[in-house]
């Protein structure tokens, strides 16, 4: 396990800049560690801030990472509280390895057509995408996997298959495509630049996010509780906010 | 020369000794790391995969190319650079250095605002011609030559610098014009020096990924090179990564020693 | 090129070599017939190289001329500069410059290449050059492969190969050790004897200036200070640079007959009667020392203090301060017997008829 604690001491390390590693410290304060799905960036802040004021002496850190990475690191043992993950793969990877059990789909998100704001080559569904080039997530990442899914039994093609949701919709806001298929969260937080063009398929690929307090969790009370509050009604409107559906 | 091979074996003094026994470990450790974790059985069949096949063709092919570029262009810029007297000559020299600093990801953005759709140069390309040259191999070739054509031109310009220009001299009295001299004379005694650099060049091309991904996308078989490709799979399957770095490693490592064969055993 | 102008009617080398640059300025005016060697000769520092560099058009003149056979290479003033490739003059330099990457046949067939030979014939005729230096066997050696003697005849076959209408060497013999250096100068005074232009060879060793040039330029301080063959050059020679190269005393005052007043207020009595500003010479080999004050025939003697002794071939060379500085020549035995050591005080003879005076 070698290469697990090197991994471990990496995460760790990253969290000991901001934070200190571990759980409690002399001024009696307790920081809560959550693992989080990059794409819960703003969502999870927010919801944050809240815990936080009503948990005094509680703060809470984020890792936002892609769902791999984090799943990686939790299974080499890093010291997290709770797991947010992205995709039901990266959290199945983190409860086979025996780190968490029992995970929860807090929200749901689902593909849409991003493009130019104004929708100048009037798209309107997923056929439209044959005339056009259009950028997809690779198939190896959650993003990409859902447009397959979405786009079966059809033979778009995407000019390019990114590595992440993010560079995905970067393509469209530079210009280089005409479309570019990405979550709604991401095409909502970029609304200044592009338009979100719902389609039907997208349906059969709606991506659930599960959370789930972990096995080794430094303060596993606390981590109950925020996982608690993420899916209760206050969190629930702070993700719909952002985008994301109710499970 | 047999006078350099007979010269007695000398003993490294300990302050050398120490720090570069230290920081070959640092450079080596990784690799052995990548090694003991590799799944050796998966290899064979890694190997016959045809979206790997494809990635190494691309990899090589476009790295190679990216090379032959930065050896056209790079070769007289690090003249000018080494050689020219002109105003601005400092400036133009902290300029073509900037891709090394630049992380390659802003780089690709770069060449997109100039080489994309919209592009400066892009633009006109798309109206005039019908050429678009984001997402295709075109684009992952522009992207190695931006990142490495500077490893390139100042090697070769240190190599000019270091060039004792009295052969040139010598080439000029036998009847030489400036060209002749530069290919006949120039050009062989920095062969070294051009090689290095062609090579750094050349591994470095074969490693880029920031760049490639941004300005050139992911299409396999079109812009996924291996890198690329490592990049993906280590989203999904750590160890599939690994294997695919191996290869890579491997295929540089065997290149790069029989070109250095092949050049020491002609000089 | 025809066009009259650029056109003199002087065969040979006709060159008046004027380089500015900041607080050194070479002006030196030299000629070189068709078949005749012209030593540069000087200390370092003289600018004999810069004068050789001049006239290969490594070096831009600032003023003054150069003309080859009736043509004009160099004329600032007329804003003529024929490039080095273009005036067919051939540089021996002191380091011989071969290429490295090229073996000694490719070296050699360069020129011949660069003057429009196809690469089989330019590597024959490199053959027979190759051949002629004597070293037929060695075509196929890199520079690196070759002895300092074997690299000095390639270096001569190299620029001789590309038929140069001028010759210049660079300290041609300066970088070989002294046994290479005299077979080298006896195969290169072979050489240059047989050449139909003119040859400028610079070197700071009187020996080789002597054995190799018809004529010798002493250069000093960018200037030509004498001018001769090598007999006038060395049996009167007008500086102490050329003095101490000959190893003569030198000196220089006003003759009345016999004899010659000093800027010291000493005299010297001399072989020759004449009157004048003039210079006086002897060798140290013509000075006698003795302990105390000779007596007899009419001869210069002076008081002197040993300054310093040292070893010279088979004798030893001892220096003098007085009211004549000198150096002289005694065997051994005689130092012993004298017990001469620097700060001892002894009595300088030199014959009259030992010291040459002649104008200055």
């Amino acid at each position: 396990m070698r290469t697990g604690f090197a991994l471990a001491l990496t995460a760790c390390l990253s969290l000991a800049a901001l934070t200190g590693c571990g759980g409690s410290d002399a001024s009696g304060t307790t920081t809560l560690t959550v693992f989080a799905a990059a794409s819960l960036t703003e969502a999870f802040t927010e919801i944050g801030d809240r815990f936080e004021a009503e948990h005094d002496g509680v703060t809470v850190e984020f890792n936002f990472a892609a769902s791999s990475d984090l799943a990686a690191q939790i299974t080499e043992g890093a010291p997290a509280d709770v797991f947010a993950s992205a995709d039901q793969g990266n959290m199945d990877k983190v409860v086979d390895a025996g780190a968490a059990a029992d995970p929860q789909t807090f929200a749901l998100n689902q593909l849409v057509i991003a493009v130019p704001e104004g929708n100048p080559d009037g798209v309107t569904g997923l056929a439209d995408l044959a005339r056009l080039d259009f950028a997809a997530c690779a198939p190896e990442v959650p993003c990409g996997a859902a447009a397959q899914t979405a786009a079966e039994g059809t033979d778009l093609t995407p000019v390019t298959y990114e590595a992440d949701v993010k560079s995905t919709l970067q393509k469209l806001t530079l210009g280089e495509v005409d479309a570019a298929l990405v979550y709604r969260t991401d095409a909502l937080a970029a609304q200044d630049e592009v338009d979100a063009v719902e389609f039907p398929e997208s349906a059969a690929a709606v991506n659930a996010y599960p959370i789930t307090a972990l096995a080794d969790a430094p303060e596993p009370d606390l981590a109950a509780a925020f996982t608690e509050y993420v899916l209760g009604d206050d969190a629930r409107t702070v993700l719909e906010t952002a985008g994301f559906q109710r499970p | 020369m047999p006078a350099k091979r007979t010269r007695q074996r000398r003993r490294v003094p300990a302050a050398l000794l120490a720090p570069a026994v230290v920081g070959l470990a640092f450079l080596i450790l990784p690799l052995a790391g990548l090694l003991a974790r590799a799944p050796w059985t998966e290899l064979p069949a890694r190997l016959t995969e045809p979206a790997m096949l494809d990635a190494l063709r691309l990899s090589l092919a476009t790295a190679t190319t990216a090379t032959a570029l930065s050896l056209l262009f790079g070769v007289p810029i690090a003249w000018l650079l080494a050689r020219g007297d002109f105003p601005g000559r400092s400036v133009l020299r902290a300029l073509v250095t900037v891709p090394l600093v630049l992380p390659p990801v802003v780089g690709g953005v770069a060449l997109l605002l100039v080489f994309g759709r919209s592009g400066i140069v892009g633009s006109w390309l798309h109206e005039r011609f019908d050429v678009t040259i984001p997402f295709s191999t075109t684009a992952v070739v522009l992207a190695m030559t931006f990142v490495s054509m500077p490893f390139l031109i100042v090697s070769v310009e240190g190599a000019l610098r270091g060039a004792d220009l009295r052969f040139e001299e010598a080439a000029a009295t036998l009847g030489a014009g400036r060209w002749t001299v530069f290919t006949h004379v120039t050009l062989p005694m920095i062969a070294p020096g051009v090689l290095a650099g062609a090579v750094l060049c050349w591994a470095r091309a074969l490693g880029e990924f920031g760049a490639t991904i941004t300005f050139a996308g992911n299409f396999p078989g079109r812009t996924q090179t291996m890198p690329l490709a490592v990049y993906l799979a280590l989203q999904s399957d750590l160890e599939a990564a690994i294997v695919l770095s191996l290869i890579l490693l491997a295929v540089s490592v065997v290149v790069l020693a029989s070109l250095r064969e092949r050049w020491t055993a002609v000089a | 090129m025809s066009t009259s102008p650029h056109r003199t009617t002087t065969p040979g080398l006709d060159a008046h070599l004027v380089v500015d640059r900041g607080s050194f300025r070479l002006d030196l005016r030299l000629t070189a017939a068709p078949g005749e060697t012209v030593a540069l000769l000087g200390p370092n520092g003289a600018g004999k190289t810069t004068a050789l560099r001049a006239l290969a058009g490594l070096e831009a003149l600032s003023d003054g001329h150069i003309a080859l056979d009736g043509v004009v290479l160099d004329r600032p003033r007329g804003g003529r500069r024929v490039p080095p490739e273009h005036r067919r003059i051939g540089v021996v330099f002191q380091d011989y410059l071969l290429f490295p990457h090229l073996n000694a046949i490719d070296n050699i067939a360069f020129g011949p290449r660069r003057r429009g030979l196809g690469r089989a014939e330019a590597r024959d005729l490199a053959a027979q050059w190759l051949d002629r230096v004597g070293l037929g066997d060695f075509g196929k050696r890199r520079p690196g492969q070759l002895s300092g003697g074997q690299a000095q005849r390639v270096a001569l076959a190299r620029a001789l190969a590309a038929e140069p209408s001028l010759l210049l060497l660079d300290e041609p013999l300066a970088a070989l050790d002294a046994r290479t250096r005299l077979d080298t100068r006896v195969e290169l005074h072979r050489h240059l004897a047989g050449l139909a232009g003119p040859a400028v060879l610079v070197t700071h060793d009187p020996v080789d200036a002597l054995m190799l040039a018809d004529r010798l330029v002493v250069v000093e301080d960018g200037r030509a200070v004498q001018e001769g063959d090598g007999e006038s050059v060395t049996a009167r020679p007008r500086t102490d640079y050329i003095a101490r190269l000959v190893g003569l005393n030198l000196y220089r005052g006003t003759a009345s007959g016999r004899t010659v007043r000093l800027a010291s207020g000493e005299a010297l009595t001399t072989a020759e009667a004449l009157e004048g500003d003039s210079f006086a010479a002897f060798p140290p080999s013509a000075v006698a020392l003795f302990r105390t004050e000779p007596d007899g025939s009419p001869r210069n003697t002076w008081r002197a203090v040993v300054t310093g002794v040292h070893r010279h071939g088979d004798h030893l060379r001892v220096q003098l301060d007085g009211p004549i500085r000198a150096a002289a020549d005694v065997t051994p035995a005689a130092a012993a017997q004298l017990g001469l050591e620097p700060g001892q005080e002894v009595w300088a003879a030199v014959k009259a008829a030992e010291i040459r005076a002649y104008p200055a």
